[in-house]
């Protein structure tokens, strides 16, 4: 399967003579030496990475570790320093300003962390921006923006203005300005951490049910882990603008790449990411099992029930193999634990 | 130690405090729609009103009852100016007093000597503002002597100061009275209001009625035109002391006195030398006009270049102002910013040996005997007007096919319909447009403005000079905004611009009038062009500072939806700059009435001609005053039409 | 100077509110009788009268050892500072009578000083050219006829008739009106831009109707021509609402303010003494205009070069 968005060997640098540090000895600098030699700063430093059609892709790290860069690089609202992007197959960086345009009104549309509504239009004028200048007809644009205002729940605020609607709405404005000309991907770049917690919650919710419906490749970019372990498929690590990891929630709790990703995930309660392949034992030989097996998929807690209310480890199956047993010595340091475990 | 500074006030020229937009209204949306329409209905309403009752535009009187109050006014004062009480133990001191000021300034100034004083300047900008400051200050003035216009210049210098004490006597007790007491201030607001919509050409007549013509009238003119921004920005800087700070200093038992000496003015210091500053850069400017009547100094070469035509000898004195503009502002905005640096012990001994030592070396120059005449001379007039002649030779169809062409397909037409108006439509007209862009109390005001121009028996006159004014904004916008815009968009030009637009506002709008007359000989249109190049540079600023507070976040979401540039500029910048946008219409309006009515000067005619005309000969006094009035009317109207656009509807947060 | 005036400035305040009361003059210079001291020369804004006013101020300085101070202003401010103090002569005066009733009837602030030997004539007039090729129009009656050839961006549609400077005291506006013409007095703002474009209505051949006076140095130079309005006819200008006459002949003279005629020190003698003719002023003031020379070497080199004309001005003993 051809990636939605393939991005290789990609580099931004900030700073005067920005273009003369990559592919030289200074681009192996870390970034306080690269800093102190050159004036330049490294936002994104040698990323590659693939994102599957129809993948919730979600990039994570601390403020300052270059994932808004790297969004903004993707459509090329940042210029990249070095490398290669490409959308549906088409190389982004070789395209003329025409057709980048073209790219940004059909095929990507991107939600920002501050909405960057326009104050002086109504949300129906809001949504149908894009569409307004695709030259789509007033009518048209109106009919489709409403649609789509439907679809995020704002029935009925078609004529209010932006400022007099609460936080987590705007964002739902945001939210169906770049689903309404129908783009085959959608960036976020931090679009909840400027909300409070349940509505944060609640627009998560909302965003895997709209990616259940409408099925759209996305790019998410978030601080939070959280955030990033509920929506990811696959989760990239960012740090100091190199990709530390790669890899599905699971992975990385259960796999830590180096300390960096240990310390953010050590947290993560164990129990809710991990599934049974993570703490299922071997057999020992002539080991009496229940019959019902568990798949190898099952989260831990979900396991939890059965395994401690059982009188024999439970087989962990991978459709007809087994792959090993489960019992409550193995369940409750799982539950209990948040220390590091890396799987045999 | 470094304490931070305040950010300035925003200021305007004119003096013009602008408030802070947190007082903005919001508009009821609802209504924008059913506006729209009746908006269109009552543009449909005025021009069928106008095509049933147009008038025949008769030509003023020259009778008109006002006038003959304004005589007979002037007729009084005349006979009783040596008699009546009012003058002999009012008036006629004032006079004495401020004549007494200016000579002693006078004397302290030409006392030093063309040495001395430059070394006092020099010394003066090294110690309160800085070495670099003081430099530019001793290269300033020693050019006033290279120029030739030492002499003019001391004058000019003379009368600024002599202002500014006033101003500054005045302003800054008033300004504290008007931030600490509650009805001081409602009270002198809309004075202040008034005041500074002036043109600076208003003045002049009531100047000489009350106080003759001389420095004594031209000091007090001035004062009057630079009091408000001294008062304003006075009482701003106290009532933004910080709230915390007058609370603990009262929760330790501070008497009021306490209170105002020990926090409230220390706190404010910065922004009341920011005051001092603005006073006298709009006295510098005023100083200049009051050459009219008969107030010494670099005004009288550019009043006489002005009566010749001689567009080189003006240039001399012109730059002669920029100069002084440009030193009295570099020392006083510096010396201002320093104002709120805290010093070490030892920088502040070092700052009194740099004082003693100042002293010392003006007293020394003080000595030495130089003429000013026998400094090496250079005078910019014969390659000036080298270059009019050239103009005028090469560019003689461009110009006057521009000339012919404005005034032709837009100005007479314009005019045209607004002379014919019937009076009461066009007040009636003010007071329904006022009421949908401004609310009902400023239409009211204006709306009465309106009413008084017709009046004053000044309808055709006021009309001209109106339509002059509204060609002259339109221009005046249309090339503001685009190099606003062009500013914005462009970092590297916006720096090379800004210190230009710096200097142009410092300009007195008197220089404008000399490229103007150059390029286009004696007409409207000069008035016109004078205006706008007197009235862009703020423009410029305000348009800039629009587009560039438009949050960078709306301009990336635009972008990021695939916005062209074009596109991105018309659906989000400018309209999200709307607020400034608005706010530079209004400011401009103001400013190019009172570049219009000075163009008066140079044949643009209508009442800036009647007001110079007034005070030169004596049977049109009364007239020459109306129109003045009819001036301030005038600004007013336009002033209250276009302000609601800023406080009514200004940027949404 | 300037000091010694501050501290008689201050007895006088003194000894004023001992006596009841400020005057419109207290504070001002005293006249400057017998000693070498400062004359306050009004300029009026007219090339012609600065040519007066250069050889008088070189006079005054350069043989008599007086200080000059020049003051720009227009006519009748002028005539206020004969009441403040601020103006000791004007030394090229066109008529005014009503001034002349104010300040020195009424007021007695100041005192005529006799002709200054030009003869004054104001008019309208066209180019050379023009009356070439239409032969009638200097009679006001042909006027009308030719309005349309005066257009201008500014004649809204008539006929334009450009006057001069603001303060000259005209009657162009009342004549256009009573006279029923059809143009459109419009204000070049000084003598210099009617100069200017009657220079070029002669030089391109443009058609140009204006106001025009002499003494005029322009008239060596180059032919216009005196269009014919009504005759004037004594006291037929007495309102200047009904003005329907062309204008009379002036016999110019000077005026000083009664403190310095008072003061009969050897300016004010000089003043009175001196007289000339047109052509000496309009030599001098093409010194000024044409030959780039600034005012005080035009009255330098007009000074050197007619010895036998000045030398009679200077009075005796000085």
């Amino acid at each position: 399967m051809t990636p939605m968005i393939a991005v290789a060997d990609l580099w931004k640098v900030f700073g005067a003579r920005a273009d003369r540090i990559v592919g030289t000895p200074l681009a192996e600098l870390s970034p306080a030496e690269l800093r102190g030699r050159t004036g330049c700063v490294a936002a994104v430093r040698d990323v590659s990475f693939d994102v599957r059609p129809g993948e919730v892709f979600v990039v994570m790290g601390l403020s300052g570790s270059g994932k808004s860069t790297l969004v903004r690089c993707l459509t090329r609202l940042i210029e990249p320093t070095s490398g290669e992007i490409s959308i549906g197959g088409e190389s982004v960086r070789a395209m003329g300003p025409k057709r980048l345009r073209e790219l940004r009104r059909r095929q990507v549309a991107m939600v920002f962390q501050h909405f960057g509504l326009l104050p002086h239009r109504q949300v129906l004028d809001n949504v149908a921006y894009g569409l307004e200048i695709q030259g789509v007809p007033r009518a048209e644009r109106h009919r489709r923006a409403s649609e789509t205002l439907a679809l995020v729940g704002l029935e009925g605020q078609e004529r209010q203005f932006p400022d007099q609607l609460s936080g987590g709405m705007q964002q739902r404005v945001g939210l169906a300005r770049a689903l309404a000309t129908d783009p085959e991907v959608l960036l976020f770049d931090e679009p909840f951490s400027a909300l409070d917690p349940l509505i944060r919650r609640d627009m998560q919710d909302e965003v895997r049910r709209l990616h259940a419906e409408v099925g759209k490749t996305l790019v998410f970019i978030t601080h939070d882990l959280a955030e990033a372990l509920t929506l990811g498929d696959r989760i990239a690590v960012l740090r100091d603008g190199e990709l530390v990891q790669v890899g599905t929630p699971e992975e990385l709790v259960g796999a830590p790449a180096d300390s960096y990703v240990a310390d953010f995930v050590r947290d993560v309660p164990r129990s809710d990411v991990l599934t049974l392949r993570w703490i299922m034992r071997d057999p020992a030989p002539g080991e009496l099992c229940e019959t019902e097996p568990l798949s190898h998929r099952t989260v831990i807690r979900d396991a939890v029930h059965r395994v401690l209310r059982a009188d024999r480890p439970i087989p962990v199956v991978d459709g007809h193999e087994q792959l090993g047993v489960i019992d409550a010595d193995q369940l409750l340091p799982a539950l209990i634990s948040h220390h590091r475990q890396v799987p045999a | 130690m470094t304490a931070t500074v305040p950010p300035p006030p925003v200021l305007q020229p004119g003096g013009r405090v602008l408030a802070a937009a947190s007082d903005t209204v919001v508009p009821a949306r609802r209504g924008r729609f059913r506006t729209r329409t009746v908006a269109a209905a009552m543009v449909v309403a005025t021009v069928v009103a106008y095509l049933l009752f147009r008038t025949d535009g008769a030509a003023d009187s020259s009778d008109a009852a006002a006038f003959r109050f304004f005589d007979s006014v002037r007729d009084w004062v005349d006979a009783n100016r040596d008699t009546s009480p009012f003058f002999l133990y009012g008036l006629n001191y004032v006079r004495l007093g401020v004549r007494l000021l200016v000579d002693a300034v006078q004397a302290a100034l030409t006392g030093l000597g063309f040495a001395g004083l430059v070394a006092a300047v020099a010394a003066i900008g090294t110690v309160l503002a800085g070495w670099r400051t003081g430099l530019l200050a001793l290269g300033g003035f020693l050019a006033f002597g290279v120029l030739g216009l030492w002499e003019q210049s001391v004058d000019t210098l003379v009368l600024t100061v002599s202002a500014v004490l006033l101003s500054v006597l005045i302003g800054v007790p008033l300004g504290i009275f008007a931030a600490r007491v509650r009805w001081v201030g409602a009270t002198l607001r809309p004075v202040l209001d008034v005041m500074q919509i002036m043109p600076t050409f208003a003045y002049l007549a009531p100047m000489t009625l009350l106080f003759l013509i001389g420095e004594p009238a031209a000091v007090i003119a001035t004062m009057i035109y630079a009091v408000p921004a001294t008062i304003r920005i006075t009482a701003l800087g106290i009532s933004e002391v910080s709230p915390t700070a007058v609370e603990a200093a009262t929760a330790l038992g501070s008497t009021r006195w306490q209170l105002l000496s020990k926090v409230r003015l220390p706190l404010a210091r910065t922004t009341i030398a920011l005051a001092v500053n603005q006073t006298i850069m709009l006295a510098l400017s005023m100083v200049v006009i009051t050459a009219l009547i008969d107030a010494p100094g670099l005004g009288q070469n550019i009043v006489n270049a002005l009566q010749r035509v001689n567009v080189g000898a003006a240039f001399d004195a012109g730059l002669a102002i920029v100069i002084l503009a440009v030193v009295l502002d570099r020392i006083t905005t510096n010396a201002a910013r320093r104002t709120g640096v805290h010093r070490s012990r030892r920088q502040r001994q070092a700052r009194w040996i740099f004082v003693g030592a100042g002293v010392v070396v003006v007293a020394a120059a003080a000595l030495v005997s130089i003429d000013p005449e026998n400094v090496p001379g250079y005078s910019f007039a014969a390659p000036v007007n080298d270059l009019v002649g050239w103009i005028e030779l090469h560019w003689y169809d461009v110009t006057e096919g521009l000339k012919n062409g404005i005034s032709a397909g837009v100005l007479d037409p314009l005019e045209t319909v607004l002379v014919t108006t019937p009076w009461w439509l066009f007040v009636v007209a003010v007071a329904a447009f006022g009421t949908l862009i401004s609310g009902w109390r400023a239409a009211l005001i204006a709306a009465l403005a309106a009413a008084g121009l017709a009046g004053l028996g000044l309808w055709q006159h006021s009309m001209q000079t109106l339509a002059t004014v509204l060609v002259a904004i339109v221009l005046t916008m249309a090339i503001g905004v685009a190099l606003g815009v062009f500013c914005a968009r462009h970092d590297r030009l916006a720096t090379g611009v800004r210190p230009l637009l710096d200097a142009a506002q410092t300009m007195p709008s008197f220089v404008y009038l000399l490229p103007a007359v150059a390029l286009f000989g004696a007409s409207r249109f000069t008035a016109i062009v004078a205006a706008v190049i007197f009235a862009v540079p703020p423009v410029v600023r305000l348009v800039e500072r629009g587009l560039r507070d438009v949050p960078p976040t709306v301009v990336e979401a635009a972008l990021s939806a695939g916005s062209t540039p074009r596109q991105l500029l018309w659906k989000v910048q400018l309209p999200m700059a709307r607020g400034g946008l608005l706010l530079a219409a209004n400011q401009g309006i103001v400013m190019v009435l009172a570049m219009v009515v000075v163009g008066g000067l140079v044949g643009a005619g209508a009442l800036g001609y009647d007001v110079v005309a007034g005070f030169s000969q004596r049977e049109l006094f009364g007239k020459g005053l109306a129109a003045g009035l009819a001036i301030v009317l005038l600004g007013i109207l336009l002033d209250r039409l276009t302000q609601g656009f800023h406080t009514s509807k200004g940027p949404r947060r | 100077m300037r000091t010694l005036r501050t501290a008689a400035a201050a007895a006088l305040i003194v000894s004023l509110t001992a006596c009841g009361g400020a005057t419109s003059g207290a504070g001002e210079d005293e006249p400057s009788a017998g000693a070498k001291g400062t004359v306050n020369l009004a300029i009026n804004p007219w090339v012609g009268y600065e040519a007066n006013a250069a050889v008088i101020a070189y006079l005054l300085e350069k043989k008599m050892g007086y200080t000059v101070e020049k003051k720009e202003l227009k006519e009748e401010i002028a005539w206020q500072g004969f009441e403040t103090g601020e103006v000791d002569t004007i030394v090229e005066n066109w008529g005014h009578p009503d001034l002349k009733k104010t300040y020195i009837e009424d007021k007695k602030v100041a005192v005529e000083v006799g002709p200054t030997g030009n003869q004054g004539v104001i008019g309208w007039y066209v180019p050379q050219w023009m009356v070439d090729k239409y032969p009638d129009i200097t009679d006001w009656k042909n006027l009308n006829k030719y309005a349309d050839l005066f257009k201008t961006s500014e004649s809204k549609g008539k006929g334009q008739f450009l006057a001069g400077d603001p303060s000259f005291v005209t009657n162009d506006e009342a004549l256009v009106t009573n006279l029923k013409l059809h143009y459109t007095v419009v204000y070049s703002g000084s003598e210099a831009a009617i100069i200017k474009a009657a220079q070029q209505a002669a030089a391109q051949t443009k058609p140009l109707l204006f106001y025009f006076y002499e003494p005029q140095w322009l008239f060596a130079k180059e032919k216009y021509v005196r269009v014919k309005l009504p005759e004037y006819k004594d006291g037929c200008d007495a309102d200047p609402k009904k003005v329907a006459c062309d204008y009379p002949d002036y016999v110019l003279d000077k005026i000083a303010s009664k403190k310095f005629a008072d003061g009969n020190s050897t300016a004010y003698q000089l003043v009175k003494n001196f007289k000339w003719t047109n052509d000496d002023q309009n030599l001098v003031s093409d010194y000024i205009t044409n030959q780039g020379m600034s005012d005080e070497q035009a009255a330098e080199k007009w000074v050197n070069e007619h010895e036998a004309t000045w030398k009679p001005w200077i009075p005796a003993g000085s």
